[in-house]
């Protein structure tokens, strides 16, 4: 990758850092998002729910919560990739597509810069782990944050891939109800995925982040009962699959990216 | 040396034939202009020579290469102000020319001695730090503007640049660019509406419906009109619509009366009002400027087109008003 690329790719990611920092409103709204679910429905959940072989003082909280996390990265990497058809609809992108650089640049600067941001934002929501009784040993939250910049990686050129094929806003809400919300709820974030129904045991197993979620509780709960309770593929499995998808998408976005923007 | 060159240049959205094969070279060092009313397909050669859009047919070469065959080269080679804007409004001022200056790879130093200079030209030096939503519209043209001329490409397309802004500002961002001619030998393209703007070009060339109807130097283009103009204002317009077109030719109806071109102007208007059949209220005579270029060669004034007025030229002056 020459010098102008690399430049190229870094203008990109910068910018996203910078209007991410910028955005309070929407760090903060990103932020509540998740503890609203924690708090709401992750406790009304947690009075009603029973399940099977779940060891003494298991706490539902503490299952969702790594779902929680998978939540926060998903609707904000897909989320910041998509910006681009804001961008296209007004017009900044002209300025990058006119520019002498290659256009793929701009398919990965979007992808590192989406992932970077979800990553930290899914580092913040780890603050109130203690909120679902889960503490973490640095080594533990370092991991998850390699985790999660793999995993949003992934995410982001899946929203890059969508954004490239959408022609104008209007499609937004459409993905995001038939897609990215059904991506969500089949993962496995919000409930134990092992005694679900054919179809449906199907369609979480064709779900990305079926696999992201399962590795992040491989890194949560470790080798405790719960881990080996809730834990449903190997970590060189989900990693395997988050990695292979990521890529695929990766190349995609970059191809479609070059043939239109 | 020609730097841009175009041959037979067509695009076609859907059934709307936008520009429809257009052929002009601009030489090296040349400040060259389209002019054209409204949907004459300005942008649309623009965003072609640009590689932004593909040609349906024809071919053009930017500063030696191809648009379509070499479209990486050409970006090397070019800056482009757009019509609508493309700066990021949630970065502030400084942080959109900045950007710019990665993606184009201008030095650093550069930039450092550009940026002041170029933010004091527009007036935007003591608002740098501020994002660019927070701006008026004249501010983000202004700092637009700033920003494409923050790199010193080959080939600079101008698209509408000036467009509502004030003439002092008119006049200091156009006394930069040839300056940048005179020093560095860029090329300028550039669309307009300001003739003003038009007469200080090195060539013109009116567009309209896609085509281009003349092209030459602003006096070429002024000769074209032949003589003086003479707008004569009379009771019965109508009468005296027939009292000109069978003396000196069918005249043009503006909102200030009829128009035509006669040569010896001054010998001509005693006669002129003694012997016209209805009374005349005003007359006035004037050397030819580029309006009445854009005006003969189109039949619409430049200033008060409608926006889809498409109608020919007769439709218009039978019209009456
Ligand atoms: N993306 C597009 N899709 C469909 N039609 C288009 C598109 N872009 C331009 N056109 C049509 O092509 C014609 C020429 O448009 P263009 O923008 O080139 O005009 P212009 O000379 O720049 O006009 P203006 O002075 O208003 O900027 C118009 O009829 C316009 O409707
Ligand atoms: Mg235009």
């Amino acid at each position: 990758m020459g010098a102008a690329a690399t430049r190229a790719i870094y203008t990109i990611w910068l910018r996203d850092v910078k209007r991410f920092f910028r955005e309070r409103s929407r760090i903060l709204g990103m932020l509540l998002q998740p503890i609203l679910f924690l708090v709401l429905v992750g406790n009304g959940i947690a009075s009603s729910f029973q399940m099977a072989g779940a060891p003494a003082g298991f706490n539902y909280l503490e299952f969702m919560f790594p779902g929680i996390v998978g939540m926060t990265v998903l609707f904000s990497s897909v989320f910041s990739a998509m910006s681009v058809v804001w961008d296209r609809e007004f017009g900044f992108l002209k300025e990058v597509v006119v520019a002498p650089v290659p256009r793929w640049t701009l398919a990965i600067g979007k992808a590192l810069g989406g992932s970077t941001t979800a990553m930290i934002q899914g580092a913040i929501i780890l603050i109130v782990a203690p909120l679902a009784g889960i503490s973490l040993s640095l080594a533990t939250v370092l991991k998850i944050l390699v985790l999660l910049f793999v995993i949003s990686l992934a995410l982001a050129s899946l929203g890059l891939v969508i954004a490239a094929n959408l022609s104008s806003m209007e499609g937004f809400q459409i993905i995001m109800n038939f897609l990215i919300m059904p991506m969500f709820f089949l993962s496995g974030a919000l409930f134990p995925l092992k005694n679900v129904a054919t179809w449906m045991a199907v369609l979480t197993k064709i779900d990305p982040l079926t696999y992201g979620v399962d590795a992040l509780r491989h890194v949560f709960y470790g080798q405790s009962a719960l881990g080996s309770l809730l834990i449903q593929f190997p970590i060189l499995t989900d990693l395997a699959v988050v990695i292979l998808i990521g890529a695929v998408l990766l190349t995609a976005a970059t191809v479609s990216f070059n043939r239109t923007a | 040396m020609a730097v841009i060159e175009v041959h037979d240049l067509q695009r076609r959205f859907g059934s709307v034939q936008a520009v429809r094969g257009v052929n002009f070279e601009v030489k090296e060092g040349e400040i060259f202009a389209f002019l054209g009313p409204n949907g004459a397909g300005k942008s649309t050669t623009i965003s072609m020579l640009a590689t932004l859009l593909h040609p349906t047919a024809g071919t053009a070469k930017v500063a030696g290469f191809d648009i379509v065959r070499e479209p990486d080269r050409v970006r090397h080679s070019i800056g482009i102000v757009f019509q609508d804007p493309t700066l990021d409004d949630r970065l502030t001022a400084e942080e959109n020319l900045q950007f710019h200056a990665l993606l184009y790879n201008v030095d650093s130093r550069i930039v450092k001695e550009r940026v002041p200079k170029l933010l004091e030209m527009v007036e935007l030096l003591d608002r740098r730090k501020s994002l660019v939503r927070t701006f008026s519209g004249g501010m983000k043209r202004r700092l637009e503007i700033a920003r494409g001329l923050l790199h010193h490409p080959k080939v600079l397309f101008l698209d509408e640049p000036t467009i509502g802004l004030d003439p002092q500002t008119r006049a200091r961002i156009w006394e930069y660019v040839r300056g940048l001619r005179d020093q560095e030998g860029i090329t300028v393209f550039m669309t307009t509406h300001y003739m003003d703007e038009a007469e200080v070009c090195d060539r013109i060339a009116v567009i309209d419906h896609g085509q281009i109807v003349a092209l030459g130097t602003p006096s070429e283009l002024k000769a074209l009109v032949g003589g003086d103009v003479i707008t004569l204002a009379a009771n019965d317009q109508e009468k005296a619509r027939q009292f000109i077109a069978a003396q000196y030719g069918e005249p043009i109806v503006t909102p200030s009366g009829l128009q035509f071109e006669v040569t010896g102007g001054e010998t001509i208007i005693p006669e002129l009002v003694a012997r016209c059949p209805t009374p005349v209220r005003a007359i006035s005579l004037r050397k030819p400027t580029l309006d009445d270029v854009f005006l003969k060669l189109t039949g619409r004034e430049i200033r008060d087109e409608p926006p889809q007025n498409h109608r020919p030229r007769m439709a218009r002056i039978h019209g009456g008003r």
